[in-house]
Formats: structure tokens, C-alpha cells, sequence
């Protein structure tokens, strides 16, 4: 992707709050903990830097730029395992309403999540298949009921963003997490970077804030995947190149162990999976921004980036060795962070099969 | 720097006057070649107008659109011509480039021999300079075209007592004389497009010599950046004219029979483009196996295509990735064909075994089984791209070399 002039300054402004506020060291002290992020840090990234507006308009309070700049700080924040509600607050609420919300809704819901003065969060009832949205949660006029299995970082939100079956479309609500009839309960997860709640709705009174038809609700998930896609390519390449850096260092039969064709070759062939994945994962952002490209970009990029970044969290452990396998050393953070990008909101195998639909639709 | 408004204006106005279906195929390349639009990218003073590859590629939709003819640009004629006005003296430049871009010179590629391939540089071709010519006495082999080139590229030694990189040599070749001896090969695939070369006091005139003696590694390593940066281009721009008249019934039949040996060129890639109709027409988009492997392979060919563009891109604004993208895209290129490969075995059974006209495809789904395997190979193999990813491009430490000192001395075939 060829980024203008202030693309580039913007990546390295988030890049550099990112290796300051987000190093291992702070990664593991976040993930120990039950909130899982630094609310100060959290106000920093919101007032100083200004992330969580980047791809709101300015009319609601936020920056007004494109999807591009989102997956530029998508990578920054995957590289460096950024832990707080940045997907599941300012991407996956704010698009959701971005998406599908009134006007006046619009107004009132998302000055708030681009100030980082309000977390929010978006109740999917399927992160694994969009067809399978809305099916888990029922509204009752306005009155929700169902549990979810995982909705990202309820636990810390004030306002719950709900998806739900609404006759050939969906309707959109948005309930306050501490309303009665809800109920959120953290979940264990082996990714602890991210936290994953259990969110349940026992006749809980909803404000109704928007419709989305199923193109729209598509629209929102290709949007959702596409920052995903771009997280996992930022966290992919980080860790194939301090993967590379060690086979440099460490030595066996008085020689580096990256002098040995076998890893040699293996991390040529992981550097090819994560070229293509990297430029799928780009062009995803840019389709998205213009309205272009083929209906099935943001599956194309989810499926190489999630087999791409499997792959190389698998040889991130196996070139270190027993070290690789330790708690202490630092691989096992990104292979997790892997593994929960892999399967949230669609496995590899999950797209490549939405991908045919999609072309079989077009054809 | 003209703009893409002037260009399509300055360019479509020389097509207006100049394209006529009723020239010769010649004659009009000539024409194209001497107006400075056969190859924009190259300098003014030779056929050129320094375009970059951006205002190049303008021209190039503009020229398809109104059913130009390009100039000749196939095969390994662009791999000399790249590297003849990378290399060159401007006398080389002066007498060659012309005919390259007419097509009336065709050329071939004479690196590999019987006991060095990936190892290029431990060639043993010889190359002595006696009576003011350079005289060539060896064998080469996997010569794509030599059986109707005019001219070939040629490394030979010029010094054995030197470490293998400094003592060779490069020159031009005319294929037209005595002591070039070309036999076909017949492939795997039943084509013949490769060949074998014996040159016997071959004679190379002294002003071929491309680049100073003892320095034609570095001329071959600038061959190499694009023979392997050719890989991942594309085009879906279509004609909007109809293609009638002398000249283009001079054209197809170049590409008929010129071409004829590389019939095969595009089953080698795969066909990743017969995938999902052939899977439509056979009932097999339904099997869920078949479903995964064939968006598979159209994600790994398409996420190659934008890889491609996004280095040529980083290249263009200055950077100096050009070896590492065309190592990537070629080992990329591999993968997908592999994959096509495997999807069309699993769309077509058993029929994929037929060849002939009542076939699957008249027999282009059998000859992508036995024509993929062509694609790893040529052009350096998928080893050695991974050699050069991990060594420069991800800075990983060299193999523990054995072929270091004067080169008289290296356990060789
Ligand atoms: C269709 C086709 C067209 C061709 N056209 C031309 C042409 O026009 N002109 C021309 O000059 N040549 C041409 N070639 C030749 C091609 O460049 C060589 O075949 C290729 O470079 C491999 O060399 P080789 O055949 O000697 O195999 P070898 O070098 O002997 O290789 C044998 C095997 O060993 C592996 N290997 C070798 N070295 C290493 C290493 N360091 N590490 C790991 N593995 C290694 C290789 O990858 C390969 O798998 C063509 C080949 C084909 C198939």
C-alpha cells in the first residue's frame, strides 16, 4: 500500500506510544490482571493521541480518516499486543453504529467512544459466522433475551452495542452493561491479552438505535475482519523477524542455528505467506475506503493472514527450542494472540468457504 | 513530468496517424519502435521517452484499449534488452535494441550448463581471446528458444586461476555460425522449448563483450533481477476495436507459430483462472474439500498479484528491494501453481489423465499436471529463491561454503 505523507508520521505516532506503553513487561502485568488494561494508559491513548476517534466522522467527535489509517494502528497494535478496549470499544461499537445506527443515535452514542470517555463494546452472538448472527439473543420489542459466550471486554464497558434478528434484517440496540437483566461474567481464555466475557440478557430493557439489512451487517463484519486481518499482520511480522533475530544468535554444532538450510528455508517460505497476507490484509483497508475491489477482499486476507500468522507463531515456539515453550519467554504472548485472532470472527476454513458463496453469488 | 491527461493525448494522437491494420507486422513495429512508443521506459536515445513505469503503464492501457500491437517483448529477447542497456556500451545499445523491440531478432538465454545450474557461477564454458576474437568452446543446456535464436546471451570463463565469480565473462553471441550447434529437447510434457548447445570454436567478435572481462557475474546477476522480477504481472484491460487486417493476422500467426513450443507457458502457472468454472461445470463446487482448496488457491495468487504490486510500488519511490520482491513473487508463483495443480486433480478425477481434443479442456487440464513442475525450476530454482530470501532478505548467516580459492581447484561434475 503506497501511504501518503501523513499515513506514514501517523503510524509512527501510534507505533511510538505503542513500544513505550505496551512493551512485554506491561503485557504481562495487564494480562494478570481482571480488567485487563491501564485506564490511564487507556486516557492517554484517547486524549493525547486522540486513537479511538481516527475513523469517526468529525461531526460525531472523532478525526473523520479512513479505514486505511484504522489498519495502520491495527499493526502497531498487534505488533506490540496492545491490551485495551480499542477493537471491542472504538471498532466494534463505533463501526457497529457507524454502520447501522440513526443519526440521532449516531450523536449521542459515539462522541463519547471517540473521546475514550465511554467503552463500549459490540454483542455478536457469533463470532464465528456471520449467517449466524442474531440468532442467540431475541428482542422482544425492546426487550432482550439470550446469552452470548463471548462478547470482547464487557467486563470494562459501560454500554453494550447489541446485534439481533429483525424480520429479513437486524435491529441494533444499545443497553447500558449495569441495566437490570444483564449480566457479564469474564471468561477464561489461553489469549489473556484479550478478554472475553459471558454476556447474559434476561429480560433486559433495550434502547433500539439502529437497523442494519444483511448487506450492512456484511459490510460490518468485512470491516471488523479487515482491522482483525491488519492486527494480525502487524503481530505476524514482529514476531517472524525477533523469530529470524534468534536463529541468529543461538548457537548449536558451533554454528547458528540459521546457518541450517531447514529453518533457513522455513523462514523464507513464512516470509512468503506473510507477503501476501500483509498486501491482502492492505488492499482489504483500501477496498473498504473506496468501495472497490472484489466482494470477497476481506475474506481473501482473513484466511492467509490467520494460516500466515499460525504458522509462524508454530515455528516462533519451535525455533527457540524448550525456551520457546517456557511461560518466561515472551513468544507464547504472540502464539496465543494467534490463536485468538484465527478464530475470532472466522477460522481460515470459515472465509475460504464465505469466499465461494460470494463468487458463486457474483457468477 | 507529463501528466496522464497529456500522455493519453500525445499517445493517442501518434496512434491516430500511425496504426494502420494493413501494415506489415515489421512495419508497423517499426514505426511504434522509431516513434519512442515500443518501450517508453527506456532512455530518449534509445527508442525511449524515460517515462517511468507509472507513465509507461498508462501508455501500455491506452496502446491494449486501441488494439495496438506491442512490440516484441516475449522470452529472453527482454532479459537481453534489460540488461543490455543496463550493461552496455552505447555502441551495444545502438546495434541491438532496435531489432530486439522489432522482433526481428530473436534472442535466447545460454547460462545453465550440463554441470552447473543453480551453481551458475561454476560454469566451465571457455572463452579465450585469440586473433582479436573471443573464441567459445563448451556445452550449454536448458536453452529456452535457442532453436530459433538469432542472438544468444552467453557466460563462459575467461579465468580459471581467479575465484569462480571473477573469472567470467559476458558477451552476445550470434547463434548464425558454424560453431553453434543447437538440438531440441523434448520435455516431460511432450514440448520442446528447451534445448542443448554445443559451441566448438564459437566466435564472438570483441566489441560483444558485455562489460569488462573477469566482470560478467555482476552483468548475469542484473539478467537474474529480471528474469525473476517478471513474475506476478497482469493485465484485464480489454481491446475496444476490432482486430482486423494484415497486421494482425501477421501477429497471430507470430504468436502461433513463434509461440508454438510455448503453448504450455500459461498451464505451467496453474490456470488458476479454469478453476471455478471448471468446478461449476463438473458439479464439484459443492464438494466442501473442493470449496476450501480452490478459494485457497484464488487467494494465494491474488494476495501474490497485490505483493507484487506493493514492491514494484516500494521500488519505484526508491527503495532498493528489487532482488528480494522478485524472490518472493517467484517462490509465490510456485506455490500457486502447485495449487492449481492440485485443485484441477481434484475437480476433473480421473479425465485429467486424457489428452487430445475430446479431453477435458482438448487436454489443457493434463498438461497443467505435467507442466507445473517446469515453474520451480527455471529461472532459478524454489531452493535457491529461499537461499536468497533468508540470506538478504532476512539477513540469516550463509552457508558454510566449499567452493572458495582459485576455481581450477573446486570439486566440480
Ligand atoms: C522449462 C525450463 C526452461 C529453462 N530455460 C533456461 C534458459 O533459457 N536458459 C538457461 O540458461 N537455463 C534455463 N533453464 C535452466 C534452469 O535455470 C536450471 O535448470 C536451474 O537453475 C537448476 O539448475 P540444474 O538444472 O542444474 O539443477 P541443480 O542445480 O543440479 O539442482 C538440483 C536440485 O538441487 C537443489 N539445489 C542446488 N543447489 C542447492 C542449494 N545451494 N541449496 C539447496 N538446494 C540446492 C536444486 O534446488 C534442485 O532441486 C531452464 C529450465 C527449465 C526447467
Amino acid at each position: 500500500m503506497e501511504l501518503t505523507e501523513d499515513q506514514i508520521q501517523f503510524g509512527e505516532v501510534v507505533e511510538r506510544f505503542m513500544a513505550d506503553k505496551s512493551p512485554p513487561t506491561v503485557v504481562r502485568k495487564l494480562m494478570a490482571t481482571e480488567e485487563g488494561y491501564d485506564p490511564a494508559v487507556w486516557k492517554q491513548l484517547c486524549e493525547e493521541v486522540g486513537l479511538a476517534g481516527t475513523h469517526i466522522p468529525e461531526e460525531y467527535g472523532g478525526f473523520g480518516f479512513s479505514d486505511v489509517e484504522l489498519a495502520i494502528a491495527a499493526a502497531a497494535m498487534g505488533k506490540h499486543l496492545f491490551c485495551g478496549p480499542f477493537f471491542s470499544s472504538a471498532v466494534m461499537a463505533g463501526c457497529a453504529i457507524l454502520e447501522g445506527g440513526t443519526d440521532e443515535n449516531k450523536e449521542a452514542l459515539l462522541p463519547g467512544i471517540a473521546a475514550g470517555t465511554t467503552i463500549a463494546t459490540l454483542v455478536l452472538d457469533s463470532l464465528d459466522k456471520v449467517e449466524e448472527v442474531g440468532q442467540k439473543v431475541t428482542a422482544d420489542g425492546d426487550v432482550l433475551s439470550g446469552q452470548v459466550p463471548i462478547v470482547i471486554d464487557a467486563h470494562i464497558a459501560d454500554t453494550l452495542i447489541v446485534i439481533t434478528a429483525d424480520g429479513n434484517g437486524y435491529a441494533l440496540f444499545s443497553i447500558d452493561k449495569g441495566a437490570d437483566g444483564v449480566s457479564v461474567r469474564l471468561r477464561e481464555s489461553i489469549d489473556e491479552t484479550r478478554k472475553t466475557c459471558e454476556v447474559t440478557f434476561t429480560n433486559a430493557k433495550a434502547n433500539r438505535i439502529g437497523s442494519l439489512d444483511i448487506v450492512g451487517l456484511n459490510r460490518l463484519w468485512d470491516r471488523l475482519v479487515t482491522f482483525l486481518t491488519n492486527e494480525m499482520i502487524g503481530g505476524a511480522k514482529h514476531l517472524l523477524e525477533t523469530t529470524v533475530e534468534f536463529t541468529k544468535m543461538r548457537f548449536q554444532f558451533g554454528r547458528p542455528i540459521g546457518s541450517f538450510q531447514g529453518l533457513k528455508h522455513r523462514c523464507a517460505d513464512l516470509l512468503m505467506e506473510l507477503e501476501l497476507a500483509k498486501a491482502s490484509a492492505e488492499y482489504a483497508a483500501l477496498c473498504y475506503v473506496k468501495g472497490t475491489g472484489e466482494p470477497y477482499v476481506a475474506s481473501m486476507a482473513k484466511n492467509l493472514a490467520g494460516d500466515a500468522y499460525t504458522n509462524i507463531a508454530i515455528a516462533g515456539v519451535q525455533l527457540r527450542g524448550g525456551l520457546g515453550f517456557t511461560w518466561e519467554e515472551d513468544t507464547h504472548l504472540w502464539f496465543k494472540r494467534a490463536k485468538g485472532s484465527e478464530v475470532l470472527l472466522g477460522t481460515p476454513h470459515y472465509h475460504r468457504e464465505r469466499m465461494m458463496t460470494i463468487i458463486e453469488e457474483a457468477s | 513530468m507529463p501528466s496522464r491527461e497529456e500522455i493519453i493525448e500525445e499517445a493517442g494522437a501518434w496512434l491516430e496517424e500511425n496504426l494502420d491494420p494493413n501494415l506489415s507486422l515489421v512495419e508497423w513495429r517499426s514505426r511504434l519502435v522509431d516513434g519512442g512508443w515500443g518501450s517508453p521506459r527506456w532512455p530518449k536515445e534509445y527508442w525511449g521517452r524515460g517515462y517511468t513505469t507509472e507513465e509507461t503503464n498508462v501508455v501500455t492501457s491506452l496502446f491494449i484499449r486501441k488494439g495496438a500491437v506491442p512490440a516484441a517483448s516475449a522470452g529472453s529477447r527482454n532479459l537481453a534488452a534489460e540488461t543490455i542497456l543496463a550493461c552496455g556500451t552505447d555502441d551495444q545499445k545502438k546495434r541491438f535494441l532496435r531489432g530486439i523491440l522489432t522482433g526481428e531478432d530473436f534472442w535466447c538465454q545460454l547460462f545453465s550448463e550440463p554441470g552447473s545450474g543453480s551453481d551458475l557461477a561454476g560454469l566451465t564454458t571457455k572463452a579465450e581471446f585469440k586473433d582479436g576474437k573471443w573464441v567459445i568452446n563448451g556445452q550449454k543446456v536448458w536453452n529456452t528458444s535457442a532453436h530459433h535464436a538469432d542472438w544468444g546471451i552467453l557466460v563462459a570463463r575467461t579465468n580459471w586461476d581467479v575465484p569462480k565469480h571473477q573469472g567470467i565473462s559476458y558477451f552476445l553471441i550470434n547463434m548464425h555460425q558454424p560453431g553453434v550447434e543447437v538440438r531440441p529437447l523434448r520435455q516431460m510434457n511432450d514440448h520442446a522449448s528447451f534445448n542443448e548447445v554445443f559451441l566448438t570454436d564459437a566466435i564472438v567478435e570483441p566489441e560483444n563483450l558485455v562489460g569488462a572481462e573477469g566482470e560478467g557475474w555482476a552483468v548475469a546477476k542484473t539478467t537474474l533481477s529480471y528474469e525473476r522480477g517478471g513474475f506476478g504481472t497482469v493485465s484485464d484491460i480489454e481491446c475496444e476495436v476490432e482486430k482486423k487486417g494484415r497486421l494482425y493476422d501477421e501477429y497471430d500467426e507470430e504468436m502461433r507459430e513463434a509461440n508454438e513450443p510455448y503453448v504450455w507457458y500459461p498451464q505451467r502457472q496453474g490456470r488458476v483462472d479454469l478453476a471455478v468454472p471448471r468446478a461449476q461445470a463438473t458439479g464439484t463446487i459443492k464438494d466442501g474439500a473442493v470449496r476450501q482448496e480452490v478459494a485457497r488457491l484464488i487467494s494465494m495468487k491474488r494476495g501474490a498479484e497485490l505483493a507484487a504490486r506493493a514492491a514494484k510500488a516500494k521500488v519505484r519511490s526508491g527503495s532498493n528491494e528489487i532482488v528480494s520482491a522478485g524472490s518472493i513473487g517467484k517462490l509465490a508463483s510456485s506455490f500457486v501453481a502447485r495449487q492449481g495443480a492440485k485443485v484441477h486433480t481434484m475437480i476433473s478425477g480421473a479425465d485429467s489423465l486424457l489428452k487430445g481434443e475430446d479431453s477435458a479442456e482438448q487436454g489443457v487440464i493434463a498438461e497443467i499436471l505435467v507442466s507445473v513442475p517446469a515453474i520451480s525450476i527455471a529461472g532459478g530454482t524454489d531452493e535457491i529463491q529461499k537461499n536468497i530470501i533468508s540470506e538478504r532478505v532476512l539477513g540469516m548467516p550463509k552457508e558454510m561454503r566449499a567452493d572458495t580459492g582459485p576455481f581450477r581447484d573446486i570439486k566440480r561434475n
